[in-house]
C-alpha cells in the first residue's frame, strides 16, 4: 500500500528463497507451515515484531489467495486445524 | 496444416528444454540403431535358406545379446537420471507466479510486491482479430522478464489440469489441493504457447497458457501499471 509503484526497481524483486526443508516439486508444506509460523510468531513475538513478516511475505508468495482466505476464515471461527 | 515443425519438438526456448532436446536426439539415434539391427536380422531370416544345426545353447550369443541391451540401457538410463535432477532445481528464483487450474481456464497471481490477480481466457473465434491464434490466444497473457529464474507454483481449484508450455520443456499437473513447483529461465524475448495437458472436462480444448516474455525494465513497468490498476 505504501508501495510507491513508479518507485519500483529491478532490486525489489524479491520472492520466497528455496527452503532446504522443501526441496521436493511438492511445496504445499511450505504454504502452509510459513502461515502457521506467522500467526505463531506474532502470538509468540507480539503483533509488532518484525521478524515475523519474514513468513508472511513468504506464504503470500507461495500460498494461492483463496488458500490464505479460507485460513484466516478458519481462525476467526476457530476452526483452524494448526497448532497456533 | 502438417508440416515437419508440427512433427519435431518446437525450438527450444530455455536452457532446460535445449537439454531435454539433446537427450530426445541422442535417444531417438539409438532406437533408429537398434530398429535398423532388428529390422535387418529379421529380413535374412526370411530371404535365406539356411538351417542352423546347433541352433540350441549359444552360450557366447547369449551373453552378447544380454549384455549389449545393458549397456545400450546405461547410456540412456544415465543422462535421463542427470536430467531428472536438473529440472528439479531451483536456485534463487527472481519471482514466483501461481498459477490455478479451473474448468475452464487458469488464473494467476503475482504476489511478490503487491497482490496481482487475474484469469486468462482463450480468446473465442468469433472475437478473434487477424493477429491472433486460433485456440491459442488468451485475453490476459502472463507477462514474464526474461533471463532471469520464474518459479511457478501450480495447483488446481476444481479437477486435476496440466500447465504446460512445450518450447521451455515445462509440463506439471495442476492438482487439487497441492502445490507444485517448477522452474525456468526464458532465453529471449517472445510468445511461448501452450494448452492444458490433462483430460479436465468438455472444455478442456480450449484452456491454453501464453508466456509474453519481455526485458526484466519492460517487466518491472509493467508490474507497476497493474499495482496502480
Ligand atoms: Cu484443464
Amino acid at each position: 500500500m505504501s508501495f510507491a509503484a513508479a518507485a519500483l526497481k529491478l532490486e525489489d524483486l524479491k520472492t520466497a528463497p528455496f527452503d532446504p526443508r522443501f526441496p521436493n516439486t511438492n511445496q504445499t508444506r511450505y504454504c502452509y507451515q510459513s502461515y502457521v509460523d506467522y500467526y505463531r510468531c506474532q502470538k509468540i513475538r507480539g503483533k509488532d515484531y518484525a521478524p515475523c513478516e519474514y513468513f508472511k511475505k513468504v506464504f503470500h508468495s507461495v500460498c494461492p489467495n483463496a488458500w490464505v482466505e479460507k485460513w484466516d476464515a478458519q481462525r476467526e471461527e476457530g476452526t483452524f486445524p494448526g497448532n497456533i | 496444416m502438417f508440416t515437419w515443425k508440427t512433427m519435431l519438438l518446437q525450438d527450444s526456448a530455455s536452457p532446460l528444454m535445449e537439454q531435454l532436446t539433446f537427450f530426445h536426439d541422442h535417444t531417438l539415434l539409438i532406437l533408429i540403431i537398434i530398429t535398423v539391427l532388428v529390422g535387418q536380422l529379421m529380413l535374412t531370416l526370411f530371404t535365406n535358406k539356411y538351417i542352423h544345426r546347433y541352433l540350441l545353447e549359444g552360450q557366447t550369443i547369449e551373453i552378447i545379446w544380454t549384455v549389449l541391451p545393458a549397456i545400450t540401457l546405461i547410456f540412456i538410463a544415465v543422462p535421463s537420471l542427470r536430467l531428472i535432477y536438473i529440472l528439479d532445481e531451483i536456485n534463487s528464483p527472481m519471482i514466483t507466479i501461481k498459477s490455478i487450474g479451473h474448468q475452464w481456464y487458469w488464473s494467476y497471481e503475482y504476489s511478490d510486491f503487491k497482490n496481482i490477480e487475474f484469469d486468462s481466457y482463450m480468446i473465442p473465434i468469433d472475437e478473434m482479430k487477424p493477429w491472433n491464434f486460433r485456440l491459442l490466444d488468451v485475453d490476459n497473457r502472463i507477462t514474464v522478464p526474461y533471463e532471469s529464474q520464474i518459479r511457478m507454483i501450480i495447483t488446481a481449484a476444481d479437477v486435476i489440469h496440466s500447465w504446460t508450455i512445450p518450447s521451455l520443456g515445462v509440463k506439471i499437473d495442476a492438482t487439487p489441493g497441492r502445490l507444485n513447483q517448477t522452474s525456468f529461465i526464458i532465453n529471449r524475448a517472445g510468445l511461448f504457447f501452450g494448452q492444458c495437458s490433462e483430460i479436465c472436462g468438455a472444455n478442456h480444448s480450449f484452456m491454453p497458457i501464453v508466456i509474453e516474455s519481455i526485458t526484466p525494465n519492460f517487466f518491472i513497468k509493467w508490474i507497476s501499471k497493474m499495482t496502480e490498476i
